[in-house]
């Protein structure tokens, strides 16, 4: 379990090496501050969604799920990115009004950050992983967590790394984005440093 | 006729998708390790893009608004199920390769921002040019991506070899790292820093600008 959790904070990283949630983590990470509040809100909502999508898909989705109710030749598994999308859309809303009610403070900080998580890949991504990798339910509580872990980090890092860039002297078709996307790939060629890390 | 022609230029360099407008990145730089993946990808996503846009704007006025984001989700979704199902039947060793990016498709911000910012507010007809422009726009990074890491990397393109490696008895000395995460980022970032510094308009303003040193001071 503790292999598996590292693996998903660093080696696997979801941002660095996956290139998942790419489009958010070039986007909101002007600020560390924002960036904290957007990492903080994946780990939660990716802790939920990956174990609750793990359970769909084998209690419902998988091929003989339905072997109970006499029926062992359906397979819904092809439904699973509905369903998966749809539960995402569910809980980052639940969470949101969750928030809203009895923590106005966090709510607050998060705000608009929320509502994107439903679009952002990593999300996503990290259940599709799941189904691939048929992680066991107890697995895919662990593996939600750190990979959710492993992309604050990176967008962490990422935002304190471009608040330093932001008096640097750039050519000016460098400055931005192009600049934006060589400190990733810098960054990703740090932790693929990673990939000799355990056992 | 010259404004649909023009929906259809403009995204390929002018606007384009992951150059200029930041969207669908992620699956741009995943797939892109040699041509075949990159052109697998290219094709569905383009099919997906400009279905979805059609659709969604045949649909345009019986969406109610306040549901608009789950009704196009599932439009989308839908349609990445027929092109997964698909391709799992006619190009299986493919569709292992691409692996979960296929199903990302979903959350690929592109599609969902072109039906979004433009398919909800214009005919089909346009939708589509508009649809079919982007995809072709993201077409050409992911092929162009592609191909330098699979030529660099490996030293062939679709398969041939165009520098024969020393592996196959040639002379050429294959960059590992171009098979690598960090080589993607890198080729993209060049990628804009070339566009940018041709097409200077594109560039954006420093946001803290330096204050120059004034003469004689």
């Amino acid at each position: 379990m503790t292999d598996l959790l590292i693996a998903a904070i660093f080696q696997e990283n979801l941002a660095l090496s996956f290139f998942l949630g790419i489009c958010t983590f070039l986007a909101v990470s002007e600020r560390v501050e924002t960036a904290l509040g957007l990492g903080a809100a994946v780990i939660v909502v990716q802790s939920i969604t990956v174990p609750v999508n793990a359970l769909i898909f084998q209690g419902l989705l998988i091929d003989g799920a339905w072997r109970w109710l006499g029926l062992p030749d359906v397979d819904l598994s092809f439904l699973k990115l509905i369903a998966f999308i749809g539960v995402i859309a569910a809980m980052v809303q639940i969470l949101e009004m969750t928030l809203e009610r009895y923590v106005p403070v966090l709510y607050r900080a998060l705000g608009i950050f929320l509502p994107l998580i439903t679009v952002n890949c990593a999300i996503l991504g990290g259940s599709l992983f799941m189904v691939e990798r048929r992680y066991e339910p107890l697995e895919a509580v662990v593996y939600g967590f750190g990979s959710g872990v492993g992309w604050a980090l990176a967008i962490v890092t990422f935002a304190a790394i471009r608040e330093r860039l932001r008096y640097s002297n750039m050519p000016d078709g460098v400055q931005g984005l192009a600049s934006a996307f060589l400190v990733t790939g810098l960054m990703s060629l740090g932790f693929s440093a990673f990939a000799g890390v355990g056992p | 006729m010259a404004q649909a022609w023009n929906r259809l230029i403009a995204p390929l360099i002018d606007e384009n998708p992951v150059t200029r407008q930041i969207l669908g990145v992620c699956s741009a730089l995943a797939v892109t390790t040699s041509v075949n993946t990159a052109l697998m990808m290219s094709v569905a996503l383009t099919v997906v893009i400009c279905l979805s846009s059609v659709l969604i704007s045949l649909l345009r006025h019986h969406i109610p608004n306040v549901i608009r984001l789950i009704v196009q989700i599932t439009i989308i979704a839908s349609l990445v199920i027929v092109i997964d199902e698909l391709m799992q039947a006619f190009a299986f060793e493919l569709s292992r390769a691409l692996s979960i990016f296929v199903g990302l498709i979903v959350t690929n911000c592109l599609v969902l921002g072109r039906a979004e910012a433009f398919a909800m507010h214009n005919p089909p007809g346009r939708s589509f040019m508009d649809a079919l422009g982007n995809g072709l726009g993201y077409s050409l990074i992911l092929l162009i991506v592609g191909g330098l890491r699979e030529l660099l990397g490996q030293g062939s393109l679709l398969g041939y070899f165009i520098f024969l490696p020393v592996s196959e008895g040639g002379w050429f000395q294959p960059l590992g790292l171009m098979q690598l995460a960090p080589s993607a980022f890198f080729i993209i970032g060049f990628l804009i820093w070339g566009i940018r510094s041709y097409w200077t308009r594109q560039a954006e303003p420093a946001k803290f600008p330096l204050v120059r040193e004034r003469a004689g001071s």
